[in-house]
């Protein structure tokens, strides 16, 4: 398939990527890995006038350690962020979520904050970032500011990013020593989740002290499952301590229906993975 | 040089059939450094784009061409009514009955358009990427017309898919054994097993609408500036397309150079001729230069066939204990907007199939073709077996339920007997060989049937939420498609024979044509190792070549696993001829009677003696002509055509264990076991190759690709994102092996593989899927069995059969306001009643 003709730019900072964007206005597109816009192109679902690549950008790639937060810049690739220790230690449930995202290919070339920034509610993400806290920080022509993951995610590919500003990179808040899992329901291996469950917990003396669960493909943008996490605090990381907790994970949901599953079906699933996904985080099985 | 001069002995080379060879092909196609047809390129070509209409159904108001005319680079924008004289009309070659109703099938729809795809106009450009701009601007006005899309509503004839023709049915076809000769009266049996406390099954099943979805996509490149048209195409059948263009478009065919070059796959998804190479070939004579068009995996998905789509309705009668008394099939068959090049005949093909294994003694078979603005269907890998196939393994295993035995046994209950082979079936074929017995048994054992069925028991007793299932298919089929004069009496258009021409050059290699036309298969590595044997020349001095049809000028082509069983005999009896006239040089050159030689390892000796002389010294003897018996023609080159007299029946048995979990309806595949019976093996590793690629399109229809359309006749599952297509991290290692019985319908003893694993397989899952859940009240789940349907079916208890739900999802972009698209409102209501 051939895209429709376009200009491309590709700029070595972020201000001069922030100095086209404003220029081009809503004629202009970010490129990070092209895993998704590429596709939207290819099928002209889209045809901007100019594409400004931030891949020449070096000082948005990388993981560092910031104190109380794990920071990834907006254009580390999957396949870095997957392997990365400090993700591994810090926030888990990132690299859990990465290992089964896409395939090989697509992990060598999407981004963390491309994905992040596509906001498609199916994104493997979303959940994780949400449930964790995550911290957006987005740079425009005024400056830089930080939005946190509940007000960054606003609809369907929809997110606080404004037209004229980039996504530079996302804090993570520290969750050291926290138990993580997610639990990515598909139908062949390189799919999209029909249902995802993302959960982390601090289990102190056989108990669930503390838990975090988020949702993919659950509604419009990645769900906080507040009930389910609150539900928690207390209990006996076993089957029994976990069950009714669970079975709230889909209060409040407003899943889709498409050809993978009804809404029904998904809000089920979403008990059944929570189930599961809270149980392997806390190192029960069932 | 004369024979008698001394030369290096040509190394005996040992028995090529039933070695292991790597193909010698794979290095070519799978880095892509060759001849496939859009690595094409030439001088001053131009290229395709067509504009497609979004609609399924729609009468063409207007088409406004001016802007795109004007677009860069852009030489020319045509439409149905500008290509009416030149373009021709695609062919159906198998009218199923004299009264079959046939829409006339353009390239490019003139006045109204009957499928979401059907091109509507074509741009003609400099670059292929100025032609998809130009498409862009064309504007097509539609006046929409309601669509007949469901199957079983488009046979009540509510909406009709071509008001002209004043029915969507198409053709009525009927097989009856009563009738026939074959059999007794199928309503009798049902009649006698109601009547005396047997049993009677009614089932209905559907085999979902799928995609061949083959790697390359099709790609067509015609040059007019030669004496002779040259058309490349990536197509099955080049021979057949040399036809049919000749045939419609009046371009003689002595003019028509048609190359199937290298073809990236096909499953019969090539097996066709198609709009896009008609247009190709009317732009490029309106133009005078080469053109070209490929089409997008988009393209492919919407307007290149589809396969299977039938509602089947299955009654069976049989004692009590579970003895086959008879069995009546009635199929709906989906046509799809046209009937395309086989079209009707895929169900026929499988109306000798549904008897499969078994003796049964009565047999009815109708099936009613459709006409619906769907995507036209056609053959896909195993093409009316596998549909046959699935309807009788299925029932088997429902049979085996209602008798309360296991299903092996209601199977060997049922089954002819090795002994009792040739057996002339019920539907009127003779299984020349087989033995179901061997196969049966060897499977059980690979399996660990007994231990699996325990491990079943306890998960069930202790109400595990995994539960285990095993699933059945004991299959055959037909295939070495054909004997023509069985064709003939079907009224398919052309034959069934095969042709070859062994070439023996100077140098003593040997060239090889033959008119199959191989498209991934690996002919030119199993050919080679045929004709080594047969002339006892080295593996690496045999080139085969084919494809073409000014080197290959006679030929059928590639479908139904004919190129072995009926080309590769073809070329057997080519090579015997050459030998027989190498015989009488070898004769006239060693001084001795042709009846005192021997032949082996590729030299001729006189019996008793150490005189001899090679093969390859007597081909550059006949090269020089120098000494040859008087009257002699000085070549050893020769041909052959066979027709096979006889269809042939590769069987086996497979078994699928499958645990199912009850909470989520998420499958996995724990073990599949398959031994087939595909009679002497040439090459071991490509039919390995051939079974796990067939096993997996098989499982894949069983559990994951469906073609599904919205309301509107758009087709959702339009790519690869929805259209779901398993990679090998989704399939498990599989365990293979053989039984051996030779086929007697050719010399060497082969019974095709190309299709048995596809045609096996599907069954085999399903029933392994339902078993599972047996206990649980449920008899059916709907193909593809989604984690959604079979959770479902575990909820209502019995009725897995809900339709998917027609919307995909949308990764790219919300905002493409396509139909069609994820419901979402849908589940706002839902949400809001929480
Ligand atoms: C076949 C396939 C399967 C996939 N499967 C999965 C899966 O299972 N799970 C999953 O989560 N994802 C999946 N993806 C998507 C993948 O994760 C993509 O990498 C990701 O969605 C987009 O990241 P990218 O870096 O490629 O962004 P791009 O495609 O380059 O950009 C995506 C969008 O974000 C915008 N954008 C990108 N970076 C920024 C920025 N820094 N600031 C502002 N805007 C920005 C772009 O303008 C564009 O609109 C799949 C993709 C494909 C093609």
């Amino acid at each position: 398939m051939i895209p429709a003709q376009f200009d491309y730019l590709a700029p070595s900072t972020v201000e001069e990527a922030l100095a086209a964007l404003a220029q081009h206005g809503d004629e202009a597109k970010i490129l990070a890995g092209g895993q998704s816009l590429l596709p939207v192109l290819r099928m002209r679902l889209n045809a901007p006038e100019m594409v400004i690549d931030l891949g020449k950008i070096t000082s948005l790639r990388g993981v560092r350690d910031d104190g109380d937060a794990i920071v990834v810049g907006a254009m580390t690739q999957h396949s870095v962020v997957g392997s990365d220790p400090l993700v591994a230690e810090h926030a888990a449930l990132v690299s859990k979520a990465v290992e089964h995202l896409a395939d090989v290919q697509i992990r060598h070339r999407g981004t963390f904050g491309g994905a992040l920034a596509h906001a498609d509610p199916a994104g493997d993400l979303g959940a994780p970032a949400l449930a964790l806290g995550a911290q957006f920080v987005i740079q425009g022509p005024g400056g830089t500011r930080t939005v946190p993951a509940e007000e960054f995610f606003v609809d369907l590919f929809e997110t606080a990013i404004g037209e004229d500003e980039i996504l530079t990179e996302v804090r993570l808040p520290k969750h050291t020593g926290w138990g993580a899992h997610y639990e990515k329901f598909v139908r062949v291996a390189h799919q999209w989740p029909i249902v995802a469950v993302a959960a982390a917990v601090r289990v102190d003396g056989g108990s669930i002290a503390e838990a975090r669960v988020g949702l993919t493909n659950m509604g419009n943008t990645p769900v906080r499952a507040h009930a389910v996490e609150q539900a928690l605090v207390g209990q006996p990381a076993t089957p029994d301590g976990v069950r009714d907790a669970a079975a709230r994970a889909a209060e409040g949901t407003n899943p889709p229906s498409d050809l993978n599953g009804d809404a029904d079906y998904r809000r089920h699933l979403a008990t059944v993975l929570t189930r599961r996904a809270v149980l392997t985080a806390a190192g029960a099985t069932g | 040089m004369t024979a008698t001069e001394a030369r290096p002995e040509a190394e005996a080379p040992e028995r090529e059939i039933g070695r292991e060879r790597r193909r010698k092909e794979d290095q070519r196609l799978i880095t892509g450094r060759t001849r496939w047809t859009d690595n094409i390129q030439l001088p001053g070509m131009l290229h395709l784009a067509m504009v497609r209409s979004p609609f399924a159904h729609a009468r063409i108001t207007s088409i406004d061409t001016t802007e795109a005319k004007q677009s860069p680079n852009v030489v020319d924008v045509v439409t149905g009514q500008d290509l009416a004289e030149t373009q021709g009309v695609l062919i159906n070659a198998w009218p199923i009955t004299p009264d079959q109703k046939t829409p006339t099938h353009l390239p490019v729809a003139i006045d109204r358009v009957a499928f979401a795809g059907e091109i509507v106009a074509v741009v003609v450009a400099r670059s292929a990427a100025e032609a998809r701009d130009a498409a862009e601007l064309v504007d097509v006005e539609y006046d929409e017309l309601p669509a007949a899309l469901d199957l079983k509503e488009a046979a009540t004839d509510t909406v009709l898919a071509h008001p002209d023709l004043g029915s969507n049915k198409s053709a009525y076809w009927v097989f009856d054994s009563g009738e026939a000769g074959t059999g007794g009266n199928v309503d009798d049996a049902i009649t006698q097993a109601r009547d005396s406390g047997g049993i009677v099954l009614e089932r209905e099943y559907r085999q979902q609408r799928l995609i061949p979805a083959f790697m390359e996509p099709r790609s067509t490149v015609v040059d007019p500036t030669g004496e002779q048209l040259t058309v490349w195409s990536a197509t099955q059948i080049p021979h057949i397309l040399r036809f049919a263009l000749a045939a419609t478009t009046g371009i003689p065919e002595s003019k028509l150079r048609v190359i199937a070059p290298d073809v990236g796959g096909g499953f019969g998804g090539k097996l066709q001729t198609t709009p896009e190479e008609w247009i190709t070939v009317a732009l490029a004579r309106r133009t005078g230069k080469p053109v070209k068009y490929t089409e997008t995996r988009s393209e492919s998905l919407i307007a290149a066939h589809h396969g299977r789509d039938q509602w089947q309705k299955l009654t069976l009668a049989a004692d009590r204990e579970g003895n086959v008394t008879g069995l009546k099939v009635q199929l709906l068959a989906d046509l799809g907007a046209y009937v395309s090049l086989v079209g009707g005949g895929v169900p026929v093909l499988g109306a000798f199939m549904f008897n499969a294994i078994y003796k049964f003694p009565a047999y009815h078979f109708a099936v009613q073709t459709v006409l619906t603005n769907k995507t036209w269907t056609d053959a896909y890998r195993g093409a009316g077996r596998p549909e046959a196939t699935f309807a009788i393994e299925r029932l088997m295993d429902e049979l085996a339920a209602e008798v309360g035995v296991d299903p092996l046994e209601i199977r060997e209950r049922n089954w002819i007997k090795h002994e009792e082979f040739p057996f002339t079936t019920v539907a009127g074929l003779e299984y020349d060989s087989g033995n179901y017995e061997a196969a049966t048994a060897r499977a059980k054992e690979m399996f660990g049937y007994d231990e699996l069925r325990a491990e079943q028991r306890r998960r069930r007793e202790s109400g595990d939420p995994v539960q285990l299932g095993i699933g059945v298919s004991t299959f055959t089929e037909m295939c070495g498609l054909a004997p023509s004069r069985v064709l003939g009496q079907l009224d398919y258009g052309a034959g069934g024979w095969e042709h070859a021409s062994v070439r023996m050059l100077a140098t003593g290699k040997v060239e090889v044509v033959t008119g199959a036309s191989a498209h991934g298969q690996g002919h030119e590595t199993a050919f080679s190792q045929i004709v080594a044997d047969r002339l006892g020349v080295p593996f690496e001095d045999v080139e085969v070549l084919h494809g073409d049809t000014q080197v290959a000028p006679k030929g059928l082509d590639t479908y139904g696993s004919r190129s072995l069983v009926v080309g590769g005999e073809a070329l057997v009896k080519a090579s015997d001829k050459v030998v027989e006239k190498a015989k009488t040089v070898a004769a006239h050159l060693l001084e001795a009677s042709a009846d005192d030689l021997d032949f082996s390892g590729g030299r001729f000796t006189v019996r008793g003696t150490d005189q001899g002389v090679a093969i390859q010294e007597i081909a550059t003897a006949v090269f020089a002509a120098h000494n040859l018996p008087d009257g002699m023609e000085p070549s050893l080159d020769s041909d052959a055509t066979f027709d096979p007299v006889n269809f042939n029946y590769p069987h086996g048995t497979h078994l699928c264990a499958m645990e199912v979990d009850t909470e989520t309806g998420a499958l996995r595949m724990r073990k599949y076991v398959c031994v087939d019976d595909i009679g002497n093996v040439i090459n071991p590793l490509i039919v390995s190759g051939q079974v796990h690629g067939g096993l997996v399109q098989g499982i894949a229809q069983a559990l994951w690709e469906e073609a599904v359309y919205d309301d509107s006749g758009t087709l959702v599952s339009g790519s690869f994102v929805d259209y779901l297509l398993p990679t090998s991290a989704d399939t498990i290692s599989f365990e293979v092996d053989h039984t051996t019985t030779p086929s007697l319908t050719n010399t060497l003893g082969t019974k095709g593989v190309g299709e048995a694993g596809t045609i096996a397989s599907t069954p085999a899952v399903v029933n392994a899927v339902v078993d599972a859940v047996r206990h649980l009240g449920i008899t059916d789940i709907r193909m593809p069995c989604t984690p959604e349907r079979v959770w479902r079916a575990i909820q209502d208890a019995g009725s897995g059969t809900e339709p998917t739900t027609g919307a995909a999802a949308p990764h790219f972009d919300a905002s493409t306001g396509m139909e069609g698209t994820v419901d979402r409102t849908a589940g706002a209501q839902d949400g809001a009643q929480q």
